[in-house]
């Protein structure tokens, strides 16, 4: 019997790692600074610059349990309520997959055109913190669930770009920590922990570097965002953090194979906010280059100051964290058949492009699609609107138009609106008809969008008077009315002052109280009055 | 049980318990209380219901290893960093005993976290082996199989990474089986090697033991990698003496593993197993030399994929969520230094460092991702071999019980001391460690000699069936030790 030499060279050797660690560290540095001083030596304030930017975005899927456990998935709760064993790491307390999490990271890597691994697996990432109960992350390595996809981005200037999609994983979330005193670390006396976020299911989509511009950031964070709500894996809401991006940002000289030093930064909790932080952080590396001082610009990681509009340091990256990643062995392999895959995809929702599409063949304009195929119940709603039979131009401008205006200032999301996309649908068919005038629409509106009209919204109308008179007879009767109580002015008409026709049209209007068809009311004055007596 | 009342059965071993336990220091922590109460309640509802529908296990007073969480009642791992930490949840394998009506009379002492292999490791006391109170009772199971020896409970449950349960199976004169990977649920289980780590019983008999794993086995919605295998019953089939055929292991083909013959071995060790070779030839089973060549292989890969997942697991004994919390200066990372160096001891810290260097970044090839390969040829040459064999066989270590203190201050005598057990934890079979006689070669004392038997994947019965023959017509390999 003999003992292999390498456990005793591993016992040995244990105090060496953190040697070999700090030479590490080291070389890194050394490297980037020579990467940087290649810049200072070509610079001159001609060359023009490009950024090249990639983001990693961490999407919360909106799963009713946690990734592992069973605990509730809400945002908000009062802090270390939706905690149990497995999400706080008790001692012998074993992680099992949600199946949720796996159908709605399938779904989502689908939507971005990804090829999904059929053999897939989990992965410890090693670190510690306070909010990481386990002292490791479960994430997915080096086999992601979904790898090579692709999103269509539209630009503002009616331009399109693909961006690509190099992965997407699940993992999960950690906990959140409130410092307190100074909000950060260091100068704080304690920290809270609230644990209610850890275990809460995230897929990581990386982009490859695309990205050229804080505008192109911006719009491919939106869309991203707007595919994620759409097919209804996540609520997609940056202010509460289901949806947070890192955006990696460096600069060369426009034309440049080699790619410069990149910083990262975080801490923007909208895409405006987004696109500011990024141009930003172009100007502040452009600016140090064309100072000679591209040197100071370094690996790390940094923050968006929303009030001050600038990125600041949180912390330089000595060396790559090393997170001592290796296969989670309380969790077999992920293992989907294509039929498991097929099902997912057959379950696809219409993402946000499908739908623009379908909006730009109905004839509507560009600016139309865009802003019905924003947000998932606005266009839910447009789209049971076209359902109930309205046509899709008056159907777009009345949803776009009063009753958005309505909802944001009511501050309710379109799907609680108390108005049924039917009983709108009905009225934009009433106007279309005639039964009623666009006036008269506008009218009953602020009752209908209270839910008012359960009865129909044409006995609505008629039941408040203003139902528009269609009826020739009812119209002449009107117009006989109107003539029999001006008959002074008959006579004048009739003996060539025509001028008068205008004072009979608004004595006629006045009449019908609003509700007559202006163009059968005309006709039916005009006919009056012509007529020999 | 047969006429006998629960509490007055509890009764007797809770007075075996008490008189051994100064002696032994089997328990972490002893609930005398609680088994008294639970115990009159079962009689009170036999009395009341009859004993229509009682448990397998009912009245059964047992130890268990407190390495596995137990409701409302101490788990330490033996580690200082988790006293006074109660768990809010039971360990599958222990709702199942309780659900069979066992009687729990406390938490069995350990190797710190399960890592060592005479009990010496554990933080609140060094447990004694019955047989000879200076020695070491093996490990890291060694309280659950000191208690069994010594009479303290029925039976017991211990934990097998590397060979935990049957080491101390061996060195105490009990039977210990290591069941298939994922057989019993890891569920509440305090990680240490966790592609490795298997709950399993010990008891004195083969059919008690048996019985145990009927309770325990089983798929578990709390463990994915617990196996969805039927479970048969492995007490099944386990006659008495006298229903024997002459010959009744004929048929049975037991290949013996010669990498585990010969040098290295104790000669009192090798004497009793030779001795239990010849029985079982007696008995009509077919002895064949069987040769493993990746077999020493086995034990350097084994330190490497149990430390790194160890170093992994052990990372959430951080002073923040539960057991001790030795405060810094205000500075998060200083109060984990300060409360992982006072909570974790000399072999835990070893065996994370030795684990947080495999797995880091260039050296994770040579070390983790190479291991894993030697595990994969030592399985499938184990699986290559049991095609041929209906079990393997093997000593479980190669000398019977030490001193205390004796291997304690040399690590690697006391990780070779593996070697036999470990290939298959790497391979994830069962196996089952019986008594086959006595170290009659060097002991001044009676020491017992244990046997290991390995069977298929899935196979314990067939292995638990060979262990009862033995063990039935075997009268020289029994003993109880006078405690």
């Amino acid at each position: 019997m003999q003992l292999e030499g390498w456990t005793i060279a591993l016992i040995a050797l244990a105090g060496g790692a953190v040697l070999a660690a700090l030479i590490a560290a080291v070389t890194l540095f050394v490297v980037n600074r020579r990467r940087s001083r290649r810049f200072e030596r070509s610079v001159s304030s001609e060359v023009a610059f490009e950024a090249v930017i990639g983001i990693e975005t961490h999407v919360q899927l909106n799963t009713r349990t946690k990734a592992f456990c069973r605990c509730r998935n809400e945002y908000g709760a009062s802090p270390n309520s939706h905690v149990c064993p497995v999400c706080l790491a008790h001692p012998g307390t074993l992680p099992m997959v949600n199946e949720e999490i796996v159908r709605k990271g399938v779904l989502a890597g689908l939507a971005l055109g990804c090829q999904i691994t059929r053999q897939s697996k989990f992965d410890r990432k090693q670190y510690f913190y306070a909010d990481l109960p386990k002292g490791y992350q479960i994430s997915q390595y080096d086999v992601p669930l979904c790898t090579g996809g692709h999103l269509d981005v539209a630009l503002p200037d009616g331009s399109q770009k693909r961006i690509g999609i190099t992965r997407a994983h699940l993992e999960e979330d950690a906990g959140k920590t409130t410092y307190t005193g100074k909000g950060r670390l260091s100068g704080s006396e304690y920290s809270l922990v609230d644990y209610n976020r850890a275990g809460v299911p995230l897929l990581e989509i990386v982009s490859e570097p695309d990205l050229r511009s804080g505008v192109e950031a911006a719009a491919y964070g939106a869309e991203l965002r707007r595919i994620m709500c759409f097919i209804g894996v996540s609520d997609g809401n940056m202010q509460e953090g289901s949806m947070r991006c890192d955006v990696n940002v460096s600069v060369r000289p426009k034309g440049s194979p080699t790619l410069g030093t990149r910083a990262e930064i975080k801490n923007m909790n909208s895409f405006s906010a987004m696109q500011k932080a990024i141009e930003f952080e172009i100007n502040r590396q452009v600016a140090l280059i064309r100072d000679g001082r591209g040197h100071e610009i370094v690996m790390e990681t940094r923050l968006w100051d929303e009030q001050k509009l600038i990125t600041y340091t949180m912390r330089k990256k000595e060396g790559l964290a090393d997170y001592r990643y290796f296969p989670e062995p309380d969790l077999p392999a992920l293992s989907l058949s294509e039929e498991y895959i097929s099902e997912v995809e057959a379950s696809m929702p219409e993402l946000p492009a499908a739908k623009r599409r379908r909006y730009a063949d109905m004839g509507l304009p560009a600016a139309d699609c865009l802003v019905l195929a924003d947000e998932l119940p606005v266009a839910d709603y447009f789209d049971a609107v076209l359902v109930g039979g309205a046509p899709a131009k008056p159907a777009a401008n009345w949803v776009m138009g009063d009753v958005m205006a309505h909802c944001k200032e009511a501050k309710i999301p379109m799907d609680k609106l108390p108005l049924r996309p039917q009983t709108l649908a009905d009225m934009v068919k009433l106007i279309e008809d005639g039964t009623i005038s666009g006036k008269i629409g506008k009218q009953v509106l602020p009752d209908l969008l209270e839910g008012k009209g359960s009865e129909g919204v044409k006995k609505f109308c008629e039941s408040k008077g203003l139902v528009q008179i269609n009826d020739p007879v009812k119209l002449l009767a009107i117009v006989d009315e109107v003539l029999a109580a001006n008959p002074k002015q008959l006579e004048q008409y009739r003996a060539g002052k025509t001028k008068l026709q205008g004072f009979f049209v608004g004595q006629v209007m006045k009449a019908s109280k609003g509700t007559a068809n202006p163009a059968g009311l005309n006709k039916a004055l005009m006919q009056r009055l012509n007529e020999s007596s | 049980m047969f006429g006998h009342h629960s509490w007055e059965i509890t009764e007797q071993y809770l007075q075996q318990l008490e008189a051994a336990e100064p002696r032994l220091r089997s328990f972490i922590t002893v609930v005398a209380d609680e088994a008294r109460s639970q115990a009159a309640e079962l009689d009170r509802k036999i009395a009341s219901e009859g004993g229509e529908g009682l448990g397998a296990l009912a009245g059964v007073p047992m130890g268990v290893k407190d390495s596995i969480c137990t409701k409302g009642m101490q788990t330490t791992a033996a580690a200082k960093v988790l006293a006074g930490y109660v768990p809010s949840h039971d360990a599958t394998a222990v709702a199942r005993l309780k659900a069979a009506g066992a009687v729990l009379v406390g938490k069995t002492n350990l190797d710190a976290f399960a890592m060592g292999s005479s009990t010496e490791s554990s933080d609140y006391q060094v447990t004694c082996n019955p047989w000879d109170t200076e020695r070491v009772p093996g490990g890291s199971s060694g309280g659950s199989a000191a208690a069994v020896a010594g009479r303290q409970c029925a039976a017991s449950l211990g934990s097998d990474t590397g060979g935990s349960i049957r080491q101390p199976a061996h060195f105490c004169g009990v039977v210990g089986v290591k069941p298939t990977y994922g057989r019993v649920s890891r569920y509440g289980l305090i990680a240490y090697g966790s592609s490795l780590d298997c709950i399993g019983p010990l008891a004195t008999s083969v059919e008690d033991a048996a019985i145990v794993l009927n309770a325990i086995s089983g798929s578990d919605e709390h463990d994915a990698t617990s196996s969805q295998h039927a479970v048969p019953d492995f007490a099944a089939g386990l006659q008495p003496v006298e229903c024997f055929a002459s010959r009744p292991l004929s048929g049975k083909r037991i290949g013996v593993i010669q990498e585990t013959m010969g040098k290295g071995v104790s000669a009192g060790v090798t004497d009793a197993v030779k001795r239990a070779m010849r029985h079982l030839e007696d008995l009509g089973a077919e002895l064949q030399e069987v040769s493993l060549p990746t077999y020493d292989l086995g034990l350097p890969a084994y330190y490497v994929i149990a430390t790194s997942e160890a170093s992994s697991n052990l990372s959430r004994y951080d002073g923040v969520r539960y057991g001790i919390r030795e405060q810094g200066d205000g500075d998060l990372r200083e109060m984990y230094e300060r409360t992982r160096k006072a909570g974790l001891n000399g072999e835990v810290k070893r065996r994370i460092l030795m684990g947080t260097y495999a797995l880091s970044a260039g050296y994770y090839d040579a070390y983790y991702k190479r291991a894993q390969q030697v595990r994969t040829l030592v399985r499938s040459e184990m699986n290559r071999a049991l095609e041929q064999c209906d079990a393997l066989l093997s000593p479980v270590a190669p000398t019977p019980a030490y001193k205390i203190g004796e291997v304690a201050d040399d690590p690697l005598q006391m990780y070779k001391g593996d070697l036999m057990t470990i290939n298959v934890n790497l391979a994830g079979l069962p196996a089952i460690a019986f008594p086959c006689g006595f170290d009659t070669v060097t002991a001044a004392h009676k020491l017992p000699v244990g046997l290991q038997l390995i069977g298929r994947a899935f196979g314990e019965a067939d292995i638990i069936q060979m262990a009862h023959v033995f063990e039935q017509t075997a009268d020289f390999a029994y003993g109880v030790p006078s405690v």
